[in-house]
């Protein structure tokens, strides 16, 4: 691995990635065990370090921990000093001080794995940093992408939602695009950023041509706190432009691949049935997940680490 | 820094003389007696004379900054007049205007003559600008007049706009009975949001909250507009944007009621720096794109700028060591200020030293009606003697200023301040 943390997925090598692809899969095969546990990272000490409240990321990766026989402390803000005034640097050099190895970090703010990667020597792998990069969750997208296409070149993938406050689209942008995919941006033009096609990717209003367009897409979350401010009408006017529906789906022939990173907000973004259905690959996912950040934790922290300190 | 009473005389050798107001540049020496200029031109040296060698530098006028807040009375963890003063000496300034965003705000005669008398002790001469708003809350007008009388030399509600179009008018006219310029910080509050950085392709590929340049560029328009129907003195302080410049230089084609300032960190730095998310580089007005820096490298050029300012805003280490979102906006930038411009427009973009030098000295004086013919005789020595080729690196160790928030740390500048002189003391620079 050409990196010592994993920050994001801007300018991370592709033979990385493919290797990360490579590894989890591996793992997969670990998952269907009897006894899913590997010896790996004994000895090894990880803590979570979740400044924002999250479910599904801290159990992916605690599991992934487990599975490989690290250690493992979490931290969340609400149980925490941080409450107390304390601030962002001294809880990272408090962390440092007890000999950690790697701190998984969820933070509300981008750029604040960086910043402790600064405060501190152990690895950083990023959980998710506000609007900016969730790149762990980009990765198993990409390889339950992988594992249903077999490769990820060319392949035509759309992201339907709230883009501009989205850290999963973020980083699936610039995963997919180093891995040689295509990517098409759909959602209300309010939660678009702006300059997007500066990231090497298509802007289309119409999702319907997405779908049509699309082999596989990945639904976003919308928040409900967006709906009813300045940025979006109602649910029914989302639902209506962008809500994956059964009906919509049942216009288009090909059978196309729906991913959603979780939660859902079944009924608002996606329908209930769309998200049970044959189609949609959203539980492989969650097991990719674990998979997936094995595979990183294994590679960052595991026997051959020791050549790769940049 | 080594700050030492002048002698009875002193004379400046050898140096190149550029006196901004004349627009001139000669060799020649400078004698000082008693504090003040006595003699330009060729001086032999009394016997008991201090001697300062100015061989290979150019002396001129002290700079002079419009736009510094050194947080006294509220925040003087942050800096205080004082600290203020020693960081305005090391940039080669001898005389700043203090922004009244303080805590409380300069908003009354009484803040301003306490300002006033606070200043006379410090060794730099200090100009209080008055807040325009009573607690800057854009709601209701300060006693300018009475202000006035006690110091203030402009107004200002700098950190927050005036966002109210009537009481912004209000302002500007009832401005017009002392003419003197209104300075308005132009944000549209609405636009920016909870805008942390420049909106435009690096803060898509960063996530961060970010505010497009017509932000600035709506208000400095509207602030023109108001300007033309009042007839009142409008000075537009630290224009980020090509479109603000824009605005800025067709008024001025029609109008000699506007002037505006650039600061040293919109010419020097761009978003694409914020790729490290430096906290240091999170301003008001945000750093904007490269053809925004070119469109200012080319106001200053082309004279629509009349003036460099540094917008010296300090903030707390702990304050600024938080995450992006959460740290105040401004930096500190006294000390290097002309090594950065002088960088810039100078090796950088080919501009005349002298005009840059019109720009830090006898232009911002005129702006407020100071004093500007520094040579002549009898006035008091109020001098800076720098060396404009010498190329150094900024370090922690050339801050003086209370705070150390510099995005110019590590980084290569030209021209360094050798010697300020001002209120009957010479300071030496390392």
């Amino acid at each position: 691995m050409q990196h010592k943390h994993l920050l994001g997925l801007k300018n991370y090598p592709a033979e990385d990635i493919q290797t990360i692809i490579d590894t989890a899969f591996t793992f997969r095969e670990v998952l269907e065990r009897p006894i899913k546990k590997v010896p790996s990272l004994q000895g090894k000490t990880i803590v979570n370090l979740f400044f924002e409240n999250s479910t599904r990321t801290r159990i992916s990766f605690e599991l992934a921990q487990k599975r490989l026989s690290a250690d493992t402390v979490n931290f969340s803000a609400s149980s925490s000093s941080l409450q107390k005034g304390e601030t962002f640097k001294d809880t990272a050099q408090n962390i440092e001080a007890m000999k950690i190895d790697a701190v998984v970090m969820r933070h509300p703010t981008p750029g604040a794995p960086l910043h402790l990667t600064q405060h501190i020597d152990a690895v950083v792998i990023n959980a998710g940093d506000g609007t900016h990069e969730h790149p762990t969750q980009a990765i198993l997208d990409m390889t339950s992408l992988h594992e249903r296409f077999g490769n990820l070149k060319g392949l035509k993938i759309g992201i339907i939602g709230d883009i501009s406050h989205s850290r999963v689209a973020l980083s699936n942008i610039f995963g997919l695009k180093t891995m040689g995919a295509e990517v098409t941006l759909c959602g209300p033009a309010t939660l678009m950023p702006p300059f997007a096609e500066d990231l090497g990717v298509k802007v289309n209003y119409n999702v319907d041509e997405v779908i049509e367009w699309a082999e596989a897409i990945n639904v976003l979350r919308i928040q409900r706190e967006r709906m009813g401010g300045g940025l979006l009408p109602s649910v029914r006017e989302y639902r209506n432009l962008f809500g994956i529906t059964t009906e919509r789906l049942a216009l288009h022939k090909k059978e196309i691949v729906i991913m959603h990173p979780g939660p859902m907000n079944r009924g608002v973004e996606i329908d209930s049935s769309v998200a049970d259905s044959d189609q949609a690959i959203i539980l492989d996912q969650v097991l990719n997940g674990v998979a997936s950040r094995m595979a990183i934790l294994y590679l960052l922290l595991g026997g051959k680490q020791e050549e790769g300190n940049n | 820094m080594n700050i030492s009473k002048l002698s009875k005389h002193v004379v400046l050798k050898g140096g190149t003389i550029i006196d901004p107001a004349a627009g001139t540049e000669k060799k020649g020496d400078i004698l000082i007696e008693n504090g003040k200029i006595k003699f330009v031109g060729k001086v032999e040296a009394p016997k008991s004379a201090q001697v300062v060698d100015c061989k290979g530098l150019v002396v001129t006028h002290g700079f002079c900054d419009l736009h510094v807040h050194f947080r006294e009375p509220g925040r003087e963890d942050k800096e205080t007049l004082e600290s203020g003063s020693m960081a305005a000496l090391a940039g080669g300034f001898t005389r700043v205007c203090v922004m009244p965003n303080t805590d409380p705000p300069l908003d009354s005669p009484e803040s301003i003559r306490y300002t006033v008398d606070r200043s006379e002790e410090c060794l730099v001469h200090i100009h209080p600008i008055g807040a325009i708003t009573k607690g800057q809350n854009g709601e209701e007008l300060t006693e300018m007049g009475a202000m006035l009388s006690e110091g203030a030399v402009a107004f200002s509600d700098d950190g927050l706009p005036v966002t109210d179009s009537g009481m912004m008018r209000n302002a500007l006219e009832y401005a017009t009975m002392f003419d003197i310029p209104v300075i308005n910080h132009a944000e549209d509050l609405c636009l920016k949001k909870n805008g942390v950085m420049h909106e435009g392709k690096i803060s898509t590929h960063l996530g961060l909250s970010a505010s497009p340049d017509i932000t600035e560029s709506n208000m400095v328009h509207r602030d023109l507009e108001l300007t033309e129907l009042t007839g009142a003195r409008l000075h537009v302080p630290h224009v980020s944007s090509a479109k603000s410049v824009d605005h800025i230089r067709k008024m001025k084609k029609t109008s000699n009621r506007v002037t505006a300032e650039v600061t040293p960190h919109h010419l020097f730095f761009t978003d694409e720096d914020l790729v490290s998310f430096d906290t240091n580089l999170k301003v008001a007005p945000p750093i904007r794109t490269k053809a925004d820096q070119k469109a200012l490298i080319k106001a200053v050029k082309d004279g629509t700028f009349d003036c460099i300012a540094t917008d010296h805003a300090p903030h707390t280490i702990e304050e600024k060591e938080g995450t992006f979102d959460l740290a105040p906006f401004g930096m500190i930038g006294l000390e290097s200020c002309f090594g950065a411009v002088n960088q810039v427009m100078v090796k950088e973009n080919k501009m005349d030293r002298v005009k840059l030098i019109q720009m830090l000295t006898v232009k911002p004086r005129r702006i407020m009606g100071f004093d500007h013919d520094l040579f002549s005789k009898g006035a008091e020595a109020e001098l800076t003697i720098l060396n404009p080729e010498e190329s150094w690196i900024f370090r922690k160790s050339h801050i003086q200023s209370r705070s150390s928030n510099s995005p110019y740390v590590a980084h290569s500048l030209t021209g360094k301040i050798k010697y300020t002189i001002i209120k009957g003391h010479i300071t030496a620079l390392s």
